[in-house]
């Protein structure tokens, strides 16, 4: 027990201490700086040792301190982290990081176009996902975030299915209930996504414990932001699979910017993302996330790890986030525009591209050519979708769509509510018909 | 006598930065934190100019952590400090419940009043902005049920500064919804017309400098005989609307709060109408109609000469693509007025 003296006396004592200060993060450079970068510690490539798969989760943490890097900058694809893949599936690679910046574009003006409420692009960053889903089994259970189309696209996913889905028209097949690029597929293990942030990451723990309480070999992968990790949900996940071992490969995109707010203020200041795998104990990896050789040399060695009961790892991939938030946003009020011209790991497109040209498996007017049948091929895709309708130009699903599936059965409350929207159709339009709407 | 205070045009967004801006400058223990507030000034402009004007201690960004959020300003609140933090949408709170339920609502019961979370919550809530599931929710009956918590809606420019300075000036937690589809003007729920900006409308004209509408304090919008409409927030326009479409002699009450309830003005409006509609955008069951139809059942009952109506949305998810059939608009609010009229 204190007494009223010895509190005074601790009163007095406290008067020679300096004041106590709030830190508040604030990012190195804003609208109108000139951007330097020399801060970043950027390794050579090909210099980051490759621990075994099943190596203790320890072994691996020098890893979360340091950027696992093969292509350098001559081009060529360097260490013991090169994932040696042939000239076949490095265009293919490259390609499908093309094919989902041209959707992306075409997309993004549709929006502008008032053919859809909202869209988000993942300019810059299209390695985080393309390359995690050649390096995965096409069965691998995915749960994304909202930046991971390049999944479903390299996953063969019908490019009118997603563009439908944008629209929320009458063929969207969820039925034009969610936001634009909120999708979900399940055949394409692709996990329905939700817009909460970080709920699908102990999801994930869950379908991986459950494989294994099955005794499956699939795994499951999930992705998120780096902004995403202070909520509770990325942290449990953490500590179920730690606790489990569970077969799961963590990805968390650090692309520098959570809307507004910069890597700072999700605790970047202090260490790495993916030193959070050692505080839990689990395998880690922090890769170049510019760097789609690295990202799948990456994702094989987790996905290789976990299929062998080695348990979970955490990836973070260091990269940039090119544009906006998402249409919604406008970044040229927080952030200097040079950032991105001078982000030091390039750009994943490019970088591939210059290193099958290295390699004598690629021209510039191959590249040009490509780019031209990509833009043609998604622009086929968003005239088939259009066909099916836009947002806000009528052709949606059926009014009595609005009350399935909130319950496997229509409970008597919906099949009232469902009949009122009915009839609240017919007294705006008498001349409606249900068929067809 | 007291001078009449000068007057300028604000739309909902700058009522409410002015609001934080009078009581920061009048309060040093107010701060204002949330994801994108700082140097952003927030994503729809709430808090634009403060960080600059009271500096980076007083106005900071949060890591996106809803729970933590909530949690250090009920530690902050335990300091002594009055945080305004705010949740990005209202969607997005569900993290945070925890630490608003189960800490926020009952530090003041459970400590006896040793601990008290004077903390006021900002979030903007409601549809119609094609906003989706995950951007459009009206959630406000999950804290009306929770005790110790008080819940405030405005419905004007005029109404969220004065109501927002008397939430922030309160003791006790608040949770202050903010709908953004009337940001930027009173829209009536006639979605394929355009909606008149706040300059155009009376209470657009908000007064300069510190004034309190107190909690708990609802406002007659119209006098009128034929029924009493109970709502808040953006259905107040709507159903204002609708009445004077139909040239329906109707009394509106815009509860402002809806706890504490200003079950006085509903009483004496049912008594001397004989008819009551109730309009909220939330979901039907449940909703905070629910609570409002048994309070006017049990206090009015013998004035009343036809069954109480609740206009509501549906009982679904915030559905995308068919959101005006979802939006419990003229065409709802229309049929349930003519059943009362009829009854």
């Amino acid at each position: 027990m204190t007494d009223a003296g010895s509190l005074r006396m601790t009163e007095a004592s406290r008067s020679n201490l300096p004041p106590l200060e709030l830190h508040v993060p604030e990012p190195r450079f804003r609208p109108g700086d000139a951007v330097d970068y020399s801060h970043l510690v950027i390794p050579q490539a090909g210099a980051q040792a490759r621990p075994d798969e099943g190596c203790a989760a320890s072994e691996t943490h020098p890893l979360c301190l340091d950027l696992v890097r093969v292509l350098g900058e001559d081009h060529r694809a360097v260490g013991p982290w090169d994932p040696k893949l042939d000239p076949e599936t490095l265009r293919r690679m490259l390609r499908l990081m093309a094919l989902t910046r041209a959707f992306d574009d075409r997309m993004y003006r549709g929006q502008r176009q008032g053919k859809t409420s909202f869209y988000m692009k993942c300019t810059g960053e299209e390695a985080t996902s393309i390359a995690p889903a050649m390096a995965l089994a096409g069965d691998d259970m995915v749960f994304p975030s909202y930046r991971q189309q390049g999944i479903l696209i390299a996953r063969g996913y019908p490019m009118v299915d997603m563009i439908n889905q944008i629209y929320s028209n009458k063929a969207d097949k969820l039925k034009g209930r969610q936001l634009p690029i909120m999708y979900s597929a399940r055949e394409a293990s692709f996990f329905s996504i939700s817009g909460n942030l970080a709920t699908q990451y102990p999801q994930a723990v869950g379908w991986a414990m459950a494989s294994a309480i099955k005794g499956d070999t699939r795994i499951a992968a999930s992705w998120l932001g780096e902004g995403s990790t202070a909520e509770g949900d990325f942290h449990s996940a953490m500590t179920f699979a730690a606790v489990y071992n569970a077969p799961v490969v963590f990805n968390v995109v650090n692309n520098q910017w959570a809307i507004s707010s910069f890597s700072g203020f999700a605790g970047a200041e202090r260490t790495t993302f993916a030193a959070r795998a050692i505080g839990y104990g689990i395998a880690g990896i922090r890769v170049d996330g510019n760097d789609p050789l690295a990202v799948y040399a990456a994702t094989r060695w987790a996905a290789n790890r976990a299929r062998a009961n080695g348990g979970p790892t955490l990836i973070e991939h260091f990269t940039y986030r090119a544009e906006g938030h998402s249409t919604s946003d406008d970044p040229g009020q927080y952030r200097s525009v040079q950032e991105r011209s001078e982000w030091p790991l390039g750009d994943p497109i490019a970088r591939l591209a210059a290193h099958l040209e290295a390699l004598g498996e690629w021209t510039q007017e191959a590249h040009a050519a490509m780019d031209l049948e990509l833009a043609e091929q998604v622009k086929a895709a968003a005239k088939a979708a259009e066909a099916n309708g836009v947002l806000g130009h009528g052709l949606h699903h059926p009014f009595r769509t609005l009350f399935e599936d909130v319950f496997e059965e229509l409970p008597w409350h919906l099949k009232e509510q469902s009949e009122q929207a009915i009839r609240e159709r017919r007294i705006k339009w008498p001349e409606w018909k249900e068929e067809d709407s | 006598m007291s001078e009449q205070p000068s007057m300028k045009k604000l739309n909902m967004i700058e009522a409410i930065n002015d609001a934080l801006d009078v009581m920061m400058e009048r309060d040093s223990n107010i701060v204002v934190m949330g994801e994108d507030v700082g140097y952003f000034g927030g994503v729809f402009r709430a808090t634009a100019g403060l960080q600059k004007k009271y500096g980076r201690t007083r106005v900071f960004d949060t890591p996106i952590s809803e729970c933590g959020i909530i949690g250090v300003a009920v530690g902050m609140g335990a300091y002594g400090l009055r945080p305004v933090p705010e949740i990005q949408f209202a969607d997005y709170i569900y993290p945070g419940l925890d630490q608003l339920v189960s800490e926020a609502a009952r530090l003041r019961y459970r400590s006896a009043g040793e601990f008290t979370a004077p903390i006021t919550v900002r979030s903007p809530f409601g549809g119609g902005i094609f906003g989706g599931q995950t951007h459009s929710q009206s959630p406000e009956a999950l804290f009306t049920h929770v005790s110790g918590i008080k819940t405030v809606i405005p419905s004007t420019p005029h109404d969220a500064k004065g109501l927002l300075i008397a939430a922030i000036e309160d003791n006790d937690p608040v949770i202050f919804f903010e709908p953004k589809r009337i940001y930027n003007g009173p829209f009536n729920g006639y979605y394929d017309k355009p909606v008149e900006p706040w300059s155009r409308h009376p209470a657009g004209a908000v007064p300069e400098g510190y004034y309190r509408i107190p909690l708990g304090k609802a406002r007659v919008v119209r006098e009128g005989e034929a029924m009493t409409v109970l709502a808040y927030g953006t259905m107040v326009h709507v159903a204002q609307a609708v009445l004077a479409e139909k040239g329906v002699d109707a009394e509106i009450i815009d509860l402002r709060t809806l706890v504490p309830l200003d079950i006085e003005t509903i009483k004496a409006s049912v008594e001397k109408t004989g008819r009551c509609l109730i309009v909220h955008e939330a979901t039907r069951t449940s909703g905070f109609g629910a609570e409002l139809s048994a309070l006017v059942q049990e206090r009015c009952f013998y004035h009343l000469e036809a069954p109480i109506e609740r206009v509501t949305g549906f009982d679904t998810p915030y559905p995308h693509s068919l959101e005006w059939a979802y939006f419990p608009g003229p065409v709802r609010i229309g049929e349930a007025v003519d059943r009362l009229l009829k009854a």
